[in-house]
């Protein structure tokens, strides 16, 4: 599905991440593996260390303290809220959205649309098209989105497929109508076939949580997960990305007629280095224009890596000056989506701490 | 085919690929394995193979994988 926006922007990115750094190093012995062989994986898969939120934490609470720091620190304004937008597949709660749950700890006004998404890695394009949509709506000048994911909990700690690579985080992009004229492309495409690539198998109606879908398995592959645990086919999951991602990117290079070289950062979701550089490698786009760095500093929070990758690799510089970019997300679904945009004079690029 | 023994003996040197047959079929070399070994073709042919290339097909044996390293140039 191809989309144009115009006269959109973004203003302000601001991650959340937890303090609590856990290092590869020190997980190598939960792995059923030898640590030698680990080790020799941890340079090509950017395996290093990663954010994880203490138990009990919930989204909310990450997504609240970074709104309220954004109104301590003036780049949000309480009553410039008209909708909150959470993308997350973390949510606090079964029901209520945890978006209603922001709205009522900020107290915010009843006038505020509180929406929940549940998507994942392409979080960020589905969102920031939601945002674009709503901004259509003469009511609404201004929308806060929130990718918020905190996946470890739900990640078995013995599983060296995924472990490693996660991250916890929450990211908070203010969203809001241009007066100059900015085009924005996007593409996204899903494929619901193969969902199973992806999946908690236990706790939605389907399976429920028991104590028989708590218990830790080998599924074959060496790894320990329960059902409760993320699955992720990864051979599936790596031939879908270098497959399909290529072919939607030099599509939408084409529909917008712009240069592969007009791009100035290509600020991709980051499941692992090696998945990264070779992506760059087929479209012909060198490392230093597509950051593989997120996934071993931090960690892959799903729908929050992208602003966590723009924030870090360019911070200040995004309060400074523009860059074209172009986001790209995939994962869950499957989905894949990307966006060129000009980004940057933002009130705020940052990352803080819980 | 000797440089490539090498390489495949240095990532699972339990196994020897003198006598292997299917490597994918008989589970001698998993996901993880493909990675470190493209990584490790990749940077003794100086090539890139490309992502779209690494699938089990061009896996399956020692001759397969020669094959694929000379498709992108790679020398013997």
């Amino acid at each position: 599905m191809n989309m144009i926006f115009h006269n959109k922007k973004i203003s302000g990115i601001l991650c959340v991440v937890p303090q609590k750094e856990s290092l590869f190093d020190d997980e190598i012995g939960n792995y059923n593996f030898p640590p030698e062989k680990s080790l020799r994986l941890k340079k090509i898969m950017g395996y290093d260390r990663h954010r994880i939120a203490d138990q009990g934490a919930c989204i909310s609470d990450y997504c609240v303290f970074g709104i309220e720091y954004l109104l301590r620190q003036g780049s949000l304004k309480k009553d410039d809220i008209d909708a909150l937008i959470l993308v997350t597949q973390t949510s606090d709660y079964l029901l209520p959205p945890t978006s209603n749950i922001i709205q009522g700890r900020l107290g915010l006004g009843e006038d505020v649309l509180c929406m929940d998404i549940n998507q994942g890695c392409a979080g960020y394009i589905v969102g920031l098209m939601q945002a674009f949509l709503l901004l259509e709506q003469k009511n609404i000048n201004k929308v806060v989105l929130l990718n918020a994911e905190f996946l470890s909990k739900r990640t078995s700690p013995k599983d060296r497929n995924s472990y490693p690579i996660i991250g916890d985080a929450a990211a908070i992009t203010i969203v809001e109508r241009d007066c100059l004229e900015n085009v924005i492309h996007a593409n996204i495409k899903m494929d619901g076939s193969q969902g199973n690539a992806l999946i908690i198998p236990a706790g939605g109606l389907r399976m429920p949580a028991t104590a028989e879908t708590a218990i830790m398995e080998d599924s074959g592959d060496g790894n320990l997960r329960s059902k409760d645990h993320l699955f992720m086919d990864g051979t599936s999951v790596f031939n879908f990305v270098q497959t399909k991602v290529p072919a939607l990117i030099e599509d939408l290079l084409v529909t917008s007629g712009t240069a592969k070289e007009e791009i100035d950062y290509y600020l991709f979701h980051q499941p692992n280095r090696f998945m990264l550089e070779k992506l760059a490698d087929q479209l012909g786009v060198p490392y230093a224009k597509m950051p593989s760095n997120i996934v071993e500093r931090f960690g892959n929070s799903s729908g929050a890596t992208i602003p966590v990758n723009a924030v870090y690799n360019l911070g200040d510089r995004l309060k400074e000056t523009s860059f074209n970019v172009c986001f790209c997300g995939f994962g869950t679904g499957l989905n894949w989506g990307a966006m060129m945009m000009k980004l940057g004079q933002l009130q705020i690029a940052e990352i803080i701490e819980y | 085919m000797e440089e490539i023994i090498k390489i495949l003996s240095g990532i699972r040197p339990e196994y020897d690929f003198y006598q292997e047959s299917n490597f994918i079929e008989d589970g001698i070399l998993d996901s993880f394995d493909m990675v470190m070994l493209v990584t490790a073709l990749d940077e003794h042919y100086g090539i890139k193979i490309l992502g779209t290339d690494i699938i089990p097909e061009n896996f399956t044996d020692t001759a397969s994988i020669k094959r694929l390293v000379e498709r992108y140039g790679g020398m013997e």
